[in-house]
């Protein structure tokens, strides 16, 4: 890795040290993005109950905590409970929608496209808020239900959009083709629309898996005792105080974070290469 | 060099008039008829699930928490023959004799209906004291019913009843015979209010109807704004300042290194909130490692506060926002044509000034519209200042919270909201209007 290139002939020292300086702000942010998260790491591993570095001696203990411990198991169950079906809840919705939004244009659809969108802004305190309140008289709050269906409503605009990018590239003269030769429209969206928006349909699933497996502020609010999400389980551990178990999950976390975001990657790279 | 525009670097300015072209070019037109097109009964069918999905489920809950910022009945529920009785009152001396005994009714009613707490605790946010007021009437009335008999059937009676009540309650209490109290509770009976709101911009309406600010040391919801405001400000301009260079350096690069750098920026964007914030619980204590590699370089004597205060907050808050900043903007320089810039250049602009006078203006709608979002974005956190901001610390967010976990005020949490929604829609309309304008000039359209 080269850091000084090598300069035109024409630049002089202003400008070699500004491109000097410059490359050093850009490292200085990367490492600012990743060093915090590299940190934690390694203080998983530690023997130590003390979160500093040096590290002296090195174990798996708090891993074995972890997985002993009844409510962290009950957490990560929950989790895998609420994430997979709110982002299934909000893929069919949002493709549906998508796909509507796609198909003709009429007045005050730009208002019923932000409408659909607003979730992505609205300030997650309001939207839990409300959702509370609202819980409360229709009996949902404290249920799995109710956390889905709030989780499913925050993951839906990411499905939308993504669906969306996908439908821009699509050709519709397939559509036509496939129902001249007589296929019907749910053939023709099975067959033909469906497998060549996938890749949008499932980024967009992933999307929507990602902010439920990650959503903190509403799920405080609309959860009861038994539908503890791991965020949920985190936020109070770190409210407490921040203990080696919680690094020990963090660590965990960034492994499946990362492992989502190239499975997106690799899924965004297919689209790509299909349009 | 005094004049940039001037025949001597004709290049510079050559390309900023093709800049300048495309950007007239680009701007939409004002009016534009919209028509139906395709199948739009279709169209609807397919949108109507989600819409009807998100009606129900985010539209009617977020109206139904404004409305409670100006719409709390709990006191006309209770109250409801005083809410009547006075009804023709001007608000001026003592009410008629009649409000009395309504008043009386309907404490005992409320009682055994189970809504004079509630109601109680909600004129006691107006007028310390009301709450003790009327439980303590409501004890005394139990004593007084049974020599009470049963009310008269004529109305003379009934005349003679009220005056005896309306005698009875004052000498009972004398806050009964002080015309504030009855103001309390004229305002209160009705369901429609401006009191939360009043409140969350530090006013309040005297008992006589005027607005006023509310005296210093009780106004803090105004510098809660100005807190939250001032917080997203600065995390939007230091996202700016960091992610510009970065999105700009992104473009530049090979395309192996570009990706290499992309996944950089995008782990932390996929990692939960929840592990970054405790990567800096990690890392920003007194024995942290920023404070540890700040000491053993010599940079300072002492280690730093940086967790549980603002420096914190903002740290972290910067942290989450700087995807939301490089990758659109990273998206938008793509597009942008190095040639421009090389064309200033070789026709003998200064490298410094043809990136500033070509390139950045290309940038601006991209920097406007990621600024805004990150700005809307930042003035909703909650989780980041909870977990590592101070008390002095917490944005509009904590306080919605608050109410409405701890103390239980909804009326207050809704104004809040309202506050807040108000503030972040409108911040959207303008963040529409600047994206809408967003696209850029490429060689290839």
């Amino acid at each position: 890795m080269r850091l000084f290139p090598a300069f035109e002939p024409y630049q002089r020292w202003p400008e070699k040290l500004w491109y000097v300086a410059l490359r050093c702000l850009c490292y200085g942010v990367l490492a600012y993005l990743v060093l915090p998260i590299v940190a934690l790491v390694p203080l998983s591993f530690s023997a130590d109950s003390f979160l500093v570095y040096p590290i002296e001696h090195w174990s798996l203990r708090w891993y074995d905590t972890l997985v002993t411990s009844e409510t962290w198991w009950r957490a990560i169950r929950n989790s895998f409970i609420v994430a997979p079906s709110a982002a299934i809840l909000a893929t069919v919705l949002g493709t549906l929608c998508a796909l509507g939004l796609d198909r003709a244009s009429f007045p005050g659809k730009r208002v019923l496209a932000a409408f659909i969108l607003s979730p992505l802004v609205a300030p997650l305190v309001i939207v839990a808020v409300a959702m509370y309140l609202f819980y409360m008289r229709v009996h949902l709050a404290g249920t799995f239900m109710g956390l889905i269906i709030a989780h499913a409503l925050l993951g839906a605009p990411f499905v939308v959009t993504t669906v969306s990018s996908v439908l821009k590239g699509f050709d519709k003269t397939l559509v036509s083709a496939s129902s001249s030769l007589g296929a019907g429209c749910i053939e023709t969206f099975l067959r033909i629309t469906l497998p060549l928006i996938l890749p949008g349909v499932l980024s967009g699933a992933l999307f929507a898996f990602a902010t439920s497996f990650d959503e903190v502020v509403v799920t405080l609010f609309l959860a009861g005792p038994d539908q503890v999400t791991i965020p949920r389980q985190m936020f109070s551990g770190i409210r407490d105080s921040i203990t080696p178990t919680i690094v020990a999950l963090a660590t965990i976390l960034v492994l499946f974070s990362t492992a989502l975001l190239i499975v997106g990657e690799w899924i965004r790279r297919r689209g790509e290469s299909r349009a | 060099m005094t004049n940039p525009s001037s025949s001597a670097r004709p290049g510079a300015s050559l390309a900023l008039d093709t800049v300048r072209a495309q950007g007239a070019k680009r701007s939409p037109p004002l009016l534009r008829v919209r028509r139906s097109s395709g199948d739009v009964r279709g169209a609807l069918l397919l949108i109507a699930p989600l819409a009807a999905f998100m009606l129900v489920f985010f539209l009617v809950p977020v109206v139904m928490l404004m409305s409670r910022a100006v719409w709390d009945p709990v006191v006309t529920i209770a109250f409801p023959q005083t809410a009547q009785a006075l009804g023709s009152w001007n608000g001026e001396g003592l009410p008629r004799p009649d409000a009395f005994s309504a008043a009386a009714a309907d404490i005992v009613a409320a009682d055994l209906a189970g809504t004079l707490g509630e109601a109680a605790a909600r004129l006691n946010q107006d007028m310390p004291g009301m709450r003790q007021l009327l439980l303590r009437t409501r004890s005394h009335l139990d004593g007084a019913a049974d020599d009470d008999g049963t009310p008269g059937a004529d109305d003379k009676a009934r005349q003679r009843d009220e005056q005896a009540v309306e005698t009875e309650l004052v000498a009972f209490d004398g806050r009964w015979g002080d015309a504030a109290t009855w103001q309390v509770l004229a305002n209160d009976v009705q369901p429609l209010t401006l009191v939360y709101l009043l409140r969350a911009l530090d006013h309040e309406r005297t008992p006589d109807g005027a607005i006023v600010p509310l005296p210093r040391d009780e106004g803090v919801y105004l510098s809660i704004l100005g807190r939250t405001f001032w917080i997203s400000a600065v995390v939007t301009v230091l996202v700016t300042l960091l992610g510009y260079p970065l999105s700009y350096w992104l473009t530049q690069l090979p395309k192996r290194r570009q990706r290499a750098v992309l996944m950089a920026v995008l782990i932390p964007f996929w990692t939960s909130i929840l592990v970054r914030i405790a990567a800096w619980m990690v890392v920003l204590p007194r024995a942290g490692l920023v404070n540890r590699l700040a000491t053993s370089l010599h940079l300072i004597g002492t280690p730093l506060e940086l967790l549980y205060d603002r420096t914190g907050v903002i740290i972290s808050m910067v942290h989450i926002l700087i995807p939301f900043m490089v990758l659109p903007l990273f998206a938008v320089m793509s597009g942008i044509p190095s040639s421009y810039q090389r064309a200033a250049i070789s026709l003998g602009s200064h490298p410094f000034e043809a990136f500033w006078r070509v390139y950045a203006p290309q940038t601006a709608p991209g920097v406007a519209a990621g600024a805004l979002l990150v700005f809307i974005s930042a003035l909703g956190y909650y989780v980041a200042p909870a977990l590592l901001g101070g008390a002095g610390d917490q944005m509009l967010s904590y306080y919605i919270a608050y109410y409405t976990n701890t103390t239980i005020n909804w009326g207050l949490a809704a104004a809040l909201s309202v506050l807040l929604l108000a503030a972040t829609a409108l911040l959207f309309m303008v963040y529409r209007m600047v994206a809408a304008r967003r696209p850029v000039a490429s060689v290839e359209a």
